[in-house]
């Protein structure tokens, strides 16, 4: 598992997985109106780690990969969901679709394919942010675990006695 | 006014703020961690007795989430409401400011106890993901939502048990219980699909308004009685309990003990305000009455034969919730008459809510103890403890309380309860309160045995210089022990104000569906 | 014929709860439980189905006039991020406790009795 797979994985692999983020952005951003949303695309971006990790081997990869980006990315997606649910509070009710417009007025807005759905959209994004990094954290970890003999502080827990 | 009709959301969105806050507030230092995870916790407890005054005051609440209005749930004269709908009566209110001062207590108490070990901002995020769990399976008023809160407890809880990662028993504990709750999960969604699909309806009154008792309901009661009753811990699907309450930390098992509350409120939730009197026949009633029986003299006797603290605390875990659920069998048994209904189904109703109430903060102040008690001397084990009263006077104090009122002594408030449910069960059938008398005698005799070995008797050498537990440890225990006095001092008060109109509303079927299907602008 | 996928979801779950019980590798075990959790998710999408119904997206399949309902496909959704993050925190366990005892046999591993 530390080593890199054959050559042809690994070009195989350089070809995809940059157009799996893009995919997966797809899937989230088209949440409205097509089969997907925030959490399957999120986890479309996050096997893109995992397709990394099982054809380049951990040794290179591990030592790339910088891991705040995406605890970054998982908090970013948290703050702007419950920030956004928050905030309908004084117009509404908790979670109030506070940016909706009528739907002939979302007619004319044109968008290409997605009409303009409000809070929802926002939401379908926040959501997708957030899983893409913590789906990336999960792996990240199990893969050190696995592999390396390493849990992120697995130095004996000092305050046992017994 | 205006600013507390959103109380029942706040009480959600306070505690999952809380959670998704807490590393990036710990960026800024160990203190800032505990100051923040304690201010959060004690909002969460005003906030919840600004909710019980509100429900006393203006009725049954209800908050419609993502609405044009927090009570908008008929929108636009359809004729079932669409969106997810809190509701919160007498009954939910009371059993949710007990949960918040038993996550109070377990916020100080943990601040020092965790001290020696890493991990904690993690742990602190995980704790308030569990509280806010624990709040919406309370607060809830549709089945679904009760699944996904379900959940979130669960999976939070898993995460927390296993926290002391470096010894085996905690892992095996945790997976354990992984499997168990996994399984009563599964169960409740069928349940939920099963009574999908024949109305169409998810809101909890809603179904309870056109419900009828063929055999799909039939099966989908089975189910969700079955599952809840695991996650509970009655009789035969017990064995997770004692390995989970004995291997968490002490602060998460005072939170472990309101999540099985929670989901004995989602069971009465379910039987009485969605079923109810659709429920035709005694063999529901009996089957609650005899799981009832059989946790409560199974738990206790295995209880007598421990010799690890904790462990012990878990089995008599198993027969306290048998109590509960002998009296809501009864008072199920007694729904359909009037005159049966007044004569002993009401006594049972209330002695099984003010149990519930008393078995949070008395088996919640056991465990801190036994937390204190590991603290100190490093052991669970009571054969390897003595002599510790001299050196612990506050911690023994509270020992003493805790123990009187689990075993039902005058004057405290593990009595009063429990003389309700005697009164009741006697007149259904005389054998049930011999049951729960024998059990009584037997829960004492335990805890004399604890008090005895690990308290009183010879000092051990090793223990000579120990000390008392610090102060924010001995302030997570008085909280709960201010509780156990306060019920206790002032029982007419609590039983006629507290108790009855939860009881009273629990039963009231009619009354929780007008709330939300009565509603409208 | 026409309730033969509510049978399989009964034999799913029937399967799923049979390896969790009679299984004795820990990782079977785990698989038990994922098979058992994909039966409730099919349970929830199979009643939804209306006959010759589409999907139900407002202006995407052109003229219809029977859509699916959707809303237990949300439901599944949800059930089924649920069951990710638990698979995710068992074979976690799984790993550590294969560090710990050096067996995945759940015979092996039964410390707490009594």
């Amino acid at each position: 598992m530390r080593k890199p797979l054959s050559l042809v994985a690994r070009t195989v692999c350089d070809l995809f997985a940059w157009f799996l983020i893009i995919f997966g952005v797809y899937v989230i951003i088209h949440g409205d109106v097509t089969p997907g949303g925030g959490f399957q695309g999120g986890a479309i971006v996050g096997s893109f780690m995992a397709l990394l990790l099982v054809a380049h081997g951990g040794d290179r990869v591990l030592e790339w990969v910088k891991a705040s980006i995406y605890w970054i990315m998982l908090f970013v997606g948290l703050m702007m969901f419950i920030g956004f649910g928050l905030r309908g509070i004084p117009e509404g009710a908790f979670f109030y679709n506070f940016l909706a417009v009528p739907h002939d007025v979302a007619k004319t807005m044109a968008h290409g394919l997605i009409p303009f759905s409000g809070t929802i959209g926002v939401m379908d994004i926040a959501v997708g942010i957030e899983v893409a990094g913590g789906l990336t954290v999960i792996i990240l970890s199990m893969f050190r675990g696995i592999v390396l003999h390493d849990f992120a502080d697995s130095r004996k827990e000092t305050g046992h006695d017994g | 006014m205006s600013w507390s009709v959103h109380l029942p959301a706040l009480m959600l969105a306070v505690p999952l703020f809380g959670a998704f806050s807490t590393p990036i507030v710990a960026l800024g230092g160990r203190r800032a961690r505990m100051i923040w995870s304690v201010l959060i916790s004690s909002v969460l407890l005003v906030l919840s007795f600004c909710l019980l005054q509100y429900v006393a005051t203006e009725g049954t609440a209800v908050y419609v989430m993502g609405g044009k209005a927090w009570n908008l749930t008929l929108p636009s004269g359809m004729a079932y409401p669409v969106r997810i709908i809190l509701e919160v009566d007498s009954f939910n209110s009371f059993i949710a400011v007990i949960g918040c001062f038993a996550s109070l207590a377990g916020v100080l108490f943990g601040l020092r106890f965790l001290d020696r070990f890493s991990g904690k901002i993690w742990y602190s995020a995980l704790y308030f993901l569990l509280t806010a769990g624990m709040l919406g399976l309370i607060l809830t008023g549709d089945l679904f939502n009760f699944f996904v809160f379900l959940e979130i407890a669960s999976v939070s809880s898993f995460g927390l048990i296993a926290y002391w990662r470096d010894r085996p028993e905690s892992i095996e504990a945790s997976f354990k219980y992984m499997l168990v709750s996994q399984i009563a999960a599964m169960m409740v969604l069928l349940a939920i699909g099963f009574l999908y699909g024949r109305y169409n309806l998810l809101n909890m009154a809603a179904v309870g308004k056109v419900i009828q008792f063929g055999l799909a309901e039939k099966v989908a009661l089975v189910f969700m009685i079955t599952a809840l009753a695991m996650k509970c811990g009655a009789f035969p699907m017990h064995m997770w309990m004692p390995d989970a309450y004995a291997e968490a930390p002490a602060s998460v098992t005072v939170l472990l003990v309101v999540v099985s509350q929670a989901s004995l409120v989602g069971l009465c939730r379910i039987v009485f305000s969605v079923f109810g009197s659709a429920i035709v026949g005694d063999v529901v009633p009996w089957a609650l009455i005899t799981l009832g029986m059989m946790s409560m003299f199974f738990g206790v006797s295995m209880a007598v034969v421990q010799h690890e603290v904790k462990r012990l605390m878990g089995y008599h875990s198993v027969s306290q919730v048998g109590y509960m659920l002998m009296a809501f069998g009864v008072g199920l048994l007694a729904m359909g008459d009037p005159r049966q209904m007044a004569d002993f189904g009401m006594t049972s109703m209330k002695g099984g809510i003010f149990h519930m109430v008393n078995y949070v903060t008395y088996k919640g102040l056991l465990f801190l103890v036994a937390g204190a008690l590991y603290y100190v001397t490093g052991t669970r084990d009571l054969d390897k403890m003595g002599g510790l009263a001299k050196r612990m006077p506050f911690t023994t104090f509270m020992f003493v309380i805790a123990a009187a009122a689990i075993s039902g002594i005058p004057p405290f408030n593990g009595f009063v309860s429990k003389l309700l449910i005697y009164e009741s069960s006697f007149a259904v059938h005389p054998a049930l309160s011999v049951v729960a008398l024998v059990t009584s005698i037997l829960t004492l005799a335990s805890f004399v045995k604890v008090f005895q070995t690990a308290f009183l008797g010879p000092e051990k050498k090793e223990f000579s210089k120990v000390k008392e537990v610090p102060a924010s440890m001995v302030l997570g225990m008085a909280v709960l022990t201010v509780v156990i006095l306060g019920l206790s001092l002032f029982p007419t008060w609590v039983v006629s104000h507290l108790v009855e109109p939860a009881a009273t509303a629990l039963v009231d079927k009619g009354a929780y569906i007008g709330a939300v299907l009565g509603g409208g602008i | 014929m026409a309730n033969l996928p509510f049978v399989v979801v009964g034999l799913l779950f029937l399967m799923g709860l049979i390896a969790i019980i009679a299984e004795n590798n820990l990782f079977k075990i785990a698989i038990g439980v994922g098979v058992m959790e994909s039966a409730a998710n099919m349970f929830l999408v199979v009643l939804g189905y209306r006959l010759k119904g589409d999907i139900p997206v407002k202006f995407l399949p052109g003229p219809v006039d029977v859509y699916v309902l959707p809303t237990p496909q949300a439901l599944t959704l949800t059930a089924i991020v649920i069951a990710l993050a638990t698979s995710a925190l068992m074979l976690s366990l799984i790993v550590m406790l294969y560090r710990h005892y050096g067996t995945l046999d759940v015979r092996e591993i039964r410390r707490l009795r009594g």
